[in-house]
């Protein structure tokens, strides 16, 4: 800074440069600088996933186009081209129907239970944080919790026999137990948009409080609720880690049931588990892993696209 | 009310708590039988074997600080990774992003956050480790490194970061921007100085649930990491290790024999007690950062 001779000058000194720089043309080139490199980060990591995508695609569909059906209908083998992703694929939509038939009720009623009866009591607020924490614990502690309950446990009445515990029942129940939290929490969230006025208005008529949520509450929470359960589907599809501590086959193993009921008790396997078995496997088999995640990135890229395009399509704004 | 209606009433509510019973009844289950299974492994084992370096099940060696030098190195490359990436996108979106960018660049994210880790194992197996690790590390490393599971796991929390962290931002209330835009400060000033200390409390909470979620990754260290069948103690990203996860997968697929006499069946639950530990405790403490931010506005 100068050294002024005057107030009088200071003050004309200081006005000159205020008008120099308000008229001061150009960029704020370091601005510039800085959100660009903002937008180099997140490009950072998508251009990881740009990346993978074609990677994946490029070296697995000649392999998918080569096998065609063949590799939807072949099973485990210890030959590349032989082994295909028909138990990996029926042993993941088995799962998918546990998660639906078990986690989805039991997830949404306890949601609607926080959510619409419980008063605010020291319990209900330990099952908020319980219900929270429970999302945040690594999936494969719920392995374990399935191996100690289902597979030792319980494992003569679940998988009896040869399959020794580790059966596609003690892994669907692990499935459902999994993702059980992040059922109740998003349906928690789809029931608590509904507006207060909605359950007054009908309380006003005298509906009682199941009426009101069977009639009211829950058909207008239900676009929220169901774009949660078909995330909660997505994330039982991908999932691997508590699958291979429950017992999921990983390596050779004969596959054939005569009934589904035998396939329940039985052993199985999943998409995932089989590309998890085959990544492990000497390279000639590379063709037949990115194959088999193509087929798993197609599914779940699907399931979630359904799941953005129901939640545009009922998106409510009260 | 009629008496029928009133009983359907008390039986429907009956109904919807116990199901929420019902998860807390999980969690009781989960921490019960880990600390039970987990309390026969420590009290028939020798506990000076535990502080021991190395860790292999088969040799009956379970070198605590083994697979928590792993885990550590690990989380620490991913966080190297994803704290960055997380914390600049999320201020891109929040404070630079116009809607229709957003609109794109949002749902990408979630796609990212939706690969499934055993994919991102094999990509860091397959390429992250030959074309970012060898030349980082300088000549043909093993190809399993922890360098390259720690990146592929970086990439994989980078998305709940962003999230998280651009949440607390979007809280900020847009009359502080305004004020810090009236006094002449720029954009990034403004995001900066105004902005991100305003956050910092929902920011904190991103990087420890992300680091939480880098600890119990399990697929992508199962697969690139090495370290099957045991480890050495290592804290070299340039070289395989093991990790809390992989070190219980490892034990599961047979690899490592569970269902033997041994010891080898009750380690992994002892393992899995410590690793739920540290989780818990990290998101506990996320929680309460969060909930200090959102009492202030």
């Amino acid at each position: 800074m100068s050294v002024l001779a005057s107030p009088r000058a200071d003050a004309g000194a200081a006005a000159d440069i205020v008008r120099r720089r308000l008229s001061r043309r150009g960029t704020d080139l370091g601005g510039r600088l800085f959100e660009a490199l903002l937008l180099l980060m997140l490009l950072a990591g998508l251009g990881v996933l740009g990346w993978l995508l074609t990677v994946v695609t490029v070296n697995g569909l000649p392999t998918l186009v080569e096998r065609g059906g063949d590799f939807f209908t072949s099973g485990l083998a210890s030959r590349p081209e032989r082994a295909g992703v028909a138990q990996g694929l029926t042993g993941s939509l088995y799962l998918m129907g546990f998660v639906a038939a078990l986690a989805f009720p039991l997830g949404i009623a306890a949601a609607v239970y926080l959510e619409e009866y419980a008063r605010d009591t020291a319990l209900t607020r330990l099952m908020n944080g319980v219900v929270r924490n429970l999302a945040g614990v690594p999936s494969i502690v719920y392995g374990l919790l399935g191996l100690a309950i289902f597979v030792v446990a319980l494992g003569d009445v679940l998988g009896p026999g040869r399959a020794s515990g580790r059966s596609l029942l003690a892994g669907g129940l692990t499935m459902a137990v999994l993702v059980l939290p992040i059922v109740i929490i998003t349906a928690a969230e789809a029931l608590r948009a509904v507006p207060v006025a909605i359950r007054e208005a009908a309380f006003g008529v005298g509906a009682t409080r199941w009426e009101v949520v069977r009639h009211h509450v829950l058909p207008y929470a239900a676009p929220g609720i169901l774009t949660g359960t078909i995330l909660a589907m997505a994330r039982a599809f991908g999932e691997t880690a508590p699958l291979i501590v429950v017992g999921a086959v990983v390596g050779g193993f004969n596959l054939a049931y005569d009934n589904p009921l035998e396939q329940l008790f039985g052993r199985y396997t999943a998409l995932p588990t089989t590309i998890y078995d085959w990544a492990g496997n000497p390279p000639e088999f590379a063709g037949n892993v990115y194959a088999a995640i193509v087929v798993l990135l197609v599914v779940l890229l699907g399931v979630n696209a359904l799941a953005v395009v129901l939640r545009n399509r009922f998106d409510r704004r009260w | 009310m009629n008496p029928g209606r009133r009983r359907r009433e008390a039986a429907v509510r009956l109904g919807f708590a116990a199901a929420a019973l019902l998860a807390v009844v999980i969690s009781a289950a989960i921490v019960l039988t880990l600390v039970g299974e987990a309390w026969r492994f420590a009290s028939q084992v020798d506990p000076g074997l535990l502080l021991e370096r190395g860790w292999f099940p088969r040799r009956d060696l379970y070198g605590i600080p083994t697979i928590l030098a792993g885990t550590l190195t690990i989380a620490g490359i991913a966080m190297g990774v994803a704290a960055p990436l997380g914390l600049g996108s999320a201020i891109y979106l929040s404070e630079y992003a116009g809607t229709r960018t957003r609109a794109l660049l949002k749902p990408a994210l979630e796609v990212l956050a939706g690969v499934p880790s055993v994919v991102l194992g094999y990509f860091a197996l397959q390429v992250i480790s030959p074309s970012l690790v060898d030349p980082l590390c300088a000549g043909p490393t093993d190809p399993y490194t922890m360098g390259a599971a720690g990146i592929a796991v970086g990439i994989l929390v980078m998305p709940l970061v962003a999230s998280v962290a651009e949440d607390a931002m979007h809280a900020v209330p847009a009359s502080l921007r305004e004020a810090s835009y009236g006094l002449g400060a720029r954009r990034r000033t403004t995001s900066l100085r105004v902005v991100l200390p305003a956050a910092v409390s929902g920011i904190v909470a991103a990087i420890i649930l992300g680091a939480s979620r880098a600890i119990g990754e399990t697929m992508v260290v199962a697969i690139a990491a090495g370290g099957l069948g045991g480890s050495l103690f290592s804290l070299n990203p340039c070289g395989p290790g093991q990790t809390m996860t992989a070190a219980m997968t490892a034990l599961a697929t047979g690899s490592d024999q569970v269902r033997g006499a041994g010891l080898a069946f009750p380690s992994l639950y002892f393992v899995g007690l410590l690793l739920f530990a540290i989780t818990l405790g990290l998101n506990v403490a996320a929680g309460r950062i969060v909930h200090r931010l959102r009492e202030r506005y």
